[in-house]
């Protein structure tokens, strides 16, 4: 496999992005807006809090807050997969694409790089400005610099790096079946329910969103993850691509 | 350069090509006629390497279609433009070039000089910063074939290149054609127009599902029924009549001041019948030798399939 060919079709389609203006926006506002969002909350939490309370009483609220950087990860790639696919599939540009001596795998690698690194990047930026917001906010009441903690090393490290591929390989599995771009990435986004599930739970105390509970579900991501990498290599495929797909 | 024996893909139950067998020589152009679904499209896609054969064999130079790693160098060597052109319309001309030639992994001094050479070629160098879905039908589809030679490949398959295009585009895109054929490219062109594969095709195949026949242009129009020729009399009598009939010359129809007749050899068979027929009291006015057309030949053959 041609590292290079793989990268040639991810700054293709990394430029394509660049000029589709809702994609651009839902990179760059949502994580932004998400965060400066969270930060208020947590100044404001802090500012109206009686005295002497303490970090503990906000941890439920801060653990929320950093597991959303999950569920950004989850949503964003969908629009971005989506188009890089089925737009594709739609401009009829993947069959002279298939004749290229790159092969299968190379190019599904370069379609989830695409994907997967402003996703990424508009998730650490995010999470940048909600831990400094924060941090700002909270250093006043316990004296040191919360953020990062271990549990926000696990979801920007493991969690969303794994949840963002689960929600790519969701998508190359929906971008066989589905011929409208917009069809595609409102189905690819429901990988986001089972982890809006997982923080409601943590909400409800059903479950801690420590860094042990966030490990566990990494572990269970990866797996999904490697299933998930199986179906969909299985479906991108040349010949399933040109007789199969709608 | 491109050799078949038996290949055949099925769908499922549906066979869409039957054991073809054919064999293209290096330099030719070779043209693949056959009415929608005859499976020309699945042809190419199995050359392509982009879909799998079912049963037989083919080779591309000296690589086996199917063989895995074999593939990979078929498409190394080819060049295609499927019958939808698939630019990005979004991308500008040069840039849908360049970035093909960096998948081909030409390097930057040799992309730069051929996407100028071929949208200067093309007349597309003016319009090579706009973007791809501007362009008209013709210009798309010339663009779609300088991405198939951007890498100079040695064997062009070509699938529909001028369906749907106005008279002055299609026969831009045919000029092209045969500019490449003076170059001694390989070309696989499949088309629906006869008239276009009898003025560019070294060769023609007609194919329906089966391969009904191959030849010239030539070889195919006689495959229906020869040579007739057409004899118009400005004095004709019984007499006349008779004196032709007595020749007992093949499949001979006589209407008021026509005779027709089929002939093998017209120079040796046509004048005993002038003959013939000033004897007898006559007077020729025109003698034609009319050959089948490779429509005729092209209809009766699927036709007889049918």
């Amino acid at each position: 496999m041609s590292l290079k060919h793989s990268w040639i079709i991810a700054t293709k389609d990394l430029k394509a992005i660049r000029h589709r203006k809702t994609i651009l926006y839902t990179l760059v506002i949502t994580p932004i807006a998400l965060s400066l969002l969270f930060g208020y909350i947590v100044q404001y939490a802090v500012s109206s809090a009686a005295p002497g309370t303490s970090v503990s009483d906000y941890a439920f609220l801060l653990d929320a807050f950093a597991f959303w950087f999950v569920i950004i990860a989850a949503i964003l790639p969908s629009p971005i997969a989506s188009y890089s696919i089925v737009g594709e599939k739609v401009e009829r540009s993947l069959e002279p694409l298939l004749a290229t001596p790159v092969t299968d795998g190379e190019i599904l690698l370069g379609k989830s790089l695409a994907a997967f690194i402003p996703t990424i990047l508009a998730s650490y930026a995010g999470a940048a400005i909600y831990m400094a917001y924060a941090d700002r906010a909270l250093y006043g009441v316990v004296g040191y610099l919360y953020y990062p903690n271990w549990e926000m090393v696990v979801i920007l490290l493991l969690l969303a790096p794994l949840t963002c591929l689960l929600s790519i390989e969701l998508n190359v599995i929906i971008s066989s079946r589905v011929t409208d771009v917009r069809a595609a990435s409102q189905l690819g986004s429901v990988v986001f329910a089972p982890f809006m599930g997982l923080y409601i739970a943590g909400e409800i105390d059903v479950i801690t969103l420590n860094a042990i509970t966030l490990l566990v579900i990494s572990a269970i991501l990866a797996g999904l993850s490697v299933g998930m990498f199986y179906m969909s290599t299985r479906t991108f495929q040349r010949e399933e691509i040109l007789t199969k797909w709608k | 350069m491109i050799e078949t024996e038996g290949l055949t893909r099925k769908f499922g139950g549906v066979t869409a090509v039957d054991g073809l067998t054919l064999k293209v020589d290096d330099g030719e152009v070779f043209g693949f006629l056959g009415p929608n679904g005859a499976g020309k499209t699945t042809t190419v896609r199995v050359l392509c390497c982009l879909i799998s054969k079912t049963s037989g064999t083919a080779r591309i130079a000296q690589y086996e279609v199917g063989d895995g790693a074999d593939s990979v160098s078929i498409r190394k060597i080819i060049g295609l433009v499927p019958d939808n052109v698939g630019l990005y319309e979004g991308m500008s001309a040069y840039d849908n070039l360049d970035f093909y030639g960096k998948l081909y992994d030409r390097t930057e001094s040799q992309r730069k000089e051929s996407n100028e050479y071929f949208l200067k070629m093309l007349g597309l160098w003016e319009k090579r910063d706009s973007a791809a879905g501007t362009f008209s039908k013709g210009m798309k589809q010339k663009l779609a074939v300088a991405r198939a030679l951007i890498h100079d490949p040695q064997v062009l398959f070509l699938d529909e290149p001028t369906a749907n295009l106005d008279p002055e585009s299609a026969k831009t895109v045919r000029d092209f054609i045969l500019e490449l054929k003076r170059e001694k490219k390989t070309i696989f062109l499949n088309t629906h127009n006869l008239d276009e594969a009898q003025r560019i095709c070294d060769r023609i195949a007609i194919l329906n599902t089966r391969l009904m026949a191959i030849g010239t242009a030539e070889e195919l129009e006689r495959t229906v029924k020869g040579r007739q020729t057409v004899i118009r009399l400005s004095r004709t009598s019984d007499a006349v009549v008779r004196a032709m009939e007595r020749l007992s010359l093949s499949n001979l129809s006589y209407d008021g001041a026509r005779a027709a007749f089929d002939v093998v050899d017209p120079e040796k068979e046509n004048p005993p019948v002038v003959r013939a027929i000033i004897e007898a009291g006559g007077e020729v006015q025109t003698v034609t030798v009319q050959g089948s057309t490779l429509e005729e030949a092209y209809l009766k053959l699927v036709k007889e399939q049918q």
